[in-house]
């Protein structure tokens, strides 16, 4: 006997996610899931972005990792409120789930609030198939990776609305090439917003904090 | 990497869809959707679910996967394909946005029991 189910696999993930998205509307907050490889300075970018965004929007950072407060200790010097996930204390998850994120939403003052940043656990893999109740997702590369990375996790970059490529003030002391690297992307995603900078020098933070703005506004 | 997670959901959602009144049910097969853009490695998948589904009526199933290819359709000019190589850019007008019309499936489409 074929009982008939057609449901999909993550749908309590999904619901879980739609919810957050709906109560993130009603508060008029701004999600905005980060996500990359480990080392590529998702942290240290977004410390020079909460000190070039805050106080004119009011930002609080969720950050995923599977062990250690380190994150959280380095992102709360820009006196954002922050809340340290850890999955597990040895081993643990692979991504975040939007169950994880509502638990920890709740530890924010959710009316003060224009913008909520997740720093999601350095994977390319398994971020990307995880709602978490976001309204946008940005991927970030390192030029100390490959150029190649986009192919290799499309993914990633095909759900991505935007990609940062970091540390650019390395490009002379290495072989890699940031043109290949931005039409890699380009080839998975076309027309999405890339912003080369250096979270380091702060060099190319213009363009960034600028669609950053632009989406908090809408 | 999180094909344990998976796995236990598809369990859940297989295990709530028996009907009540089925005494001993074991179910011999699960059919599964899964597209070729879905971030799951099919056999950790089979793996995890083998350790989960042991002394439940899915103890011994068989996953029946059918592949989904990965379609996208272009925003700009409507052309809809097949995508092979991880290239997502528009043949015909080259830098459409397209929208992913197939291939993230990642679903339960019935499950089978002995009769």
């Amino acid at each position: 006997m074929e009982i008939k189910i057609q449901k999909k696999m993550l749908e309590a993930n999904e619901s879980d996610a739609e919810k957050n998205r709906k109560n993130f509307k009603d508060k008029n907050i701004f999600v905005l899931n980060v996500m990359s490889s480990p080392g590529s300075g998702k942290t240290e970018t977004l410390c020079k972005t909460l000190k070039m965004v805050m106080p004119k929007i009011r930002t609080g950072v969720i950050v995923g990792d599977i062990c250690t407060h380190n994150d959280a200790d380095r992102l709360e010097a820009s006196g954002a409120k922050v809340v340290q996930i850890n999955t597990d204390k040895f081993g643990g998850d692979c991504h975040l789930s939007a169950n994880m994120i509502d638990k920890a939403a709740k530890e924010f003052d959710l009316d003060n609030l224009d913008l909520l940043i997740v720093e999601n656990i350095g994977n390319l893999v398994c971020p990307a198939e995880f709602d978490i109740g976001e309204n946008a997702r940005v991927v970030l590369l390192s030029v100390t990776e490959g150029e190649d990375k986009p192919l290799k996790y499309p993914l990633m970059f095909q759900v991505a609305d935007a990609a940062i490529l970091n540390k650019i003030d390395l490009l002379p002391y290495l072989d890699f090439n940031a043109n290949e690297a931005v039409d890699n992307m380009r080839k998975v995603h076309p027309q999405m917003p890339v912003f080369q900078l250096s979270a380091k020098t702060e060099e190319g933070f213009e363009p960034w904090i600028e669609w950053l703005f632009g989406c908090v506004k809408k | 990497m999180h094909e344990m997670g998976v796995a236990q959901q598809m369990i859940n959602i297989a295990l709530s869809s028996i009907p009540k009144d089925i005494v001993n049910p074991k179910v011999e097969k699960l059919n599964l959707k899964i597209g070729r853009l879905a971030a799951v490695v099919e056999d950790s998948l089979r793996f995890c679910f083998d350790i989960i589904a042991k002394d439940s009526p899915l103890e011994g199933a068989e996953l029946v996967v059918e592949h989904v290819a990965v379609k996208v359709r272009c925003k700009s000019c409507d052309k809809t394909w097949e995508v092979d190589d991880p290239i997502f850019s528009c043949s015909s007008c080259k830098d459409g946005a397209v929208e992913i019309i197939s291939g993230r499936e990642l679903e339960i489409i019935s499950i089978e029991l002995a009769e």
